[in-house]
């Protein structure tokens, strides 16, 4: 599915992940997570090979590297809160440039920095290669419950339009004088999300009149096209499988 | 000629007591193209609300019958309600409260599939009603990213795909730019279906309809050709109807 404009996660172009099934790719990032939390912290080499896995991934997506960085830096307040860590930490401490830090804070502060990098990284990979539609019909086609998938459905599409509503009444309310400086800006804001929120749920009813006009039962129809075959969902097992070898490796060895 | 739609002595009052309708009787022949016309409040969004069983006597208090090509709606018989819906397809004023799913395609196909149609057929219909109003090229567009008359045709065709016995429009003309105007007045020119529309837009009533009612207070005021309902200055002030500036009904072709 085309969607035409891209989501700014989102890299419209075609590669060999990007033309995977939605839900092979969700089980593969998720199973690839859990490896990778699981992982002891001290298992460093683990670390530097689920890195490289995820190198592999973004060359086979033909994903720009700086691209991607740009947008991990939605980890930074993680990363802030882990170089507190060192300094808080309790037990023995080391001595570095003069500062005295924290052995077991260092080895916190470094297990949130590289789970959680390595974390978003897969995510933000999976987004790149993913449309936000096709990730909803990949986690329908996971048997998730439909009362999610519906409400994601209805955010996808009201979202925008959510958006513009807010942007025309923050336009119109500056175009009659309003000057929003801090303090005040936060009543605006207040009131604002109380309008927004009787026009949503006025739309809400008359979406659901013209729903029940066309038939609506309860189940939104689930659109149907191939699933993934058992080739996609072998490829797609690459990823998880390798990490999960390289976990065993780095903790028996 | 068999009546495409037939509304005898049409009681309504909603639940709060105000009461909107006061027996209305209209019967619209199958293939007619009708306008109905009607101040503000005339409870022209209460009669089209009816006649797919969306509001019935129970939800308020009213009497008088609907009756589509035949079948009576009856809100207690289930499947008589679903074929009623399938029957009158209203397209809302609003676009964006017709058009909820993430895709064109997905949209124009979900009363279809509620019918309970797959596959093939599915997509059969959804390519029918969209070549209909021309919109093929943006299947699998999203809604949002349309224009405002695109959407408009996109709603067309979402109940177009139900093949429905009687279109049943909302202010079809509002907000429309000149342009796409006319290419909606050409495209339900069209259309081989019996046509009702609600409209304050009276030229477009004097293009489509050959015929107009005009609803005031609850009741059929009046039900004639539409050229002699406009041409006569008395009967339109009397209920609030005017033609636009410079506009003389004698020199529209």
């Amino acid at each position: 599915m085309g969607a035409g404009h891209a989501h700014p996660l989102h890299l419209d172009h075609d590669s060999r992940i990007h033309r995977l099934p939605a839900e092979v790719k969700i089980v593969a990032t998720l199973l690839f997570t859990i490896v990778v939390v699981i992982t002891p912290r001290e298992k460093f080499v683990a670390f530097a090979g689920y890195l490289l896995l995820l190198v592999g991934v973004l060359v086979l997506a033909k994903v720009p590297p700086l691209w991607l960085a740009k947008r991990a830096t939605i980890e930074l307040p993680f990363v802030l809160l882990a170089i507190a860590l060192p300094f808080a930490g309790h037990g023995e401490r080391t001595e570095w440039l003069g500062m005295s830090l924290s052995i077991d804070g260092l080895h916190g502060a470094w297990n949130i920095f590289a789970k959680g990098t390595l974390g978003v990284l897969a995510s933000l990979l999976l987004a790149a290669t993913t449309t936000t539609r096709d990730l909803i019909l990949g986690l329908d086609r996971l048997r998730c419950p439909q009362v999610f998938t519906q409400i994601a459905t209805f955010m996808l599409r009201y979202l925008d339009i959510l958006f513009d509503d807010a942007r025309r009444m923050r336009v119109a309310r500056l175009s009659r004088g309003y000057d929003p400086r801090f303090l005040w800006q936060v009543k605006a804001f207040a009131v604002g999300v109380g309008a927004l929120f009787i026009r949503s749920y006025e739309r809400g009813e008359r979406v659901y009149l013209a729903m029940v006009s066309r038939g609506y039962s309860g189940r939104l129809p689930r659109p149907d096209g191939p699933g993934a075959t058992t080739a996609d969902w072998a490829r797609s097992a690459t990823l998880p499988v390798a990490a999960g070898i390289i976990a065993l490796a780095a903790v028996l060895a | 000629m068999t009546a495409s739609l037939t509304v005898s002595d049409l009681h309504f009052a909603y639940p709060d007591g105000r009461e909107v309708l006061h027996g209305v009787d209209l019967t619209v022949g199958a293939g007619e193209r009708v306008a109905l016309l009607g101040p503000n409040g005339a409870g022209k969004t209460t009669l089209v609300l009816h006649l797919n069983g969306i509001l019935h006597a129970g939800s308020g208090s009213g009497s008088g019958s609907v009756d589509v090509a035949g079948l009576t709606v009856d809100p207690s018989d289930r499947a008589g309600i679903a074929e009623i819906r399938r029957r009158v397809g209203i397209v809302f004023q609003d676009p964006d409260d017709q058009l909820f799913m993430p895709t064109v395609a997905e949209d124009v196909g979900f009363g279809p599939a509620n019918l309970g149609l797959r596959g093939a057929e599915l997509r059969e219909r959804v390519d029918e009603a969209l070549a209909a109003v021309d919109m093929t090229a943006h299947r699998d567009q999203v809604p949002h990213h349309l224009s405002f008359g695109q959407r408009r045709r996109v709603a067309v065709a979402t109940v177009l795909a139900m093949r429905p016995e009687i279109l049943v429009l909302d202010e079809p003309s509002s907000n429309l730019d000149p342009a796409s105007r006319r290419e909606l007045a050409e495209i339900l020119r069209s259309l081989p279906v019996t046509v009702l529309m609600v409209t304050h837009d009276l030229p477009y009533a004097l293009e489509l309809c050959p015929r107009s009612v005009i609803l005031d207070e609850g009741r059929i005021a009046a039900d004639g050709k539409t050229v002699d309902l406009l041409r006569d200055p008395e009967l339109m002030r009397g209920h609030r109807l005017e033609l636009p500036f410079g506009f003389d009904p004698a020199f529209a072709r």
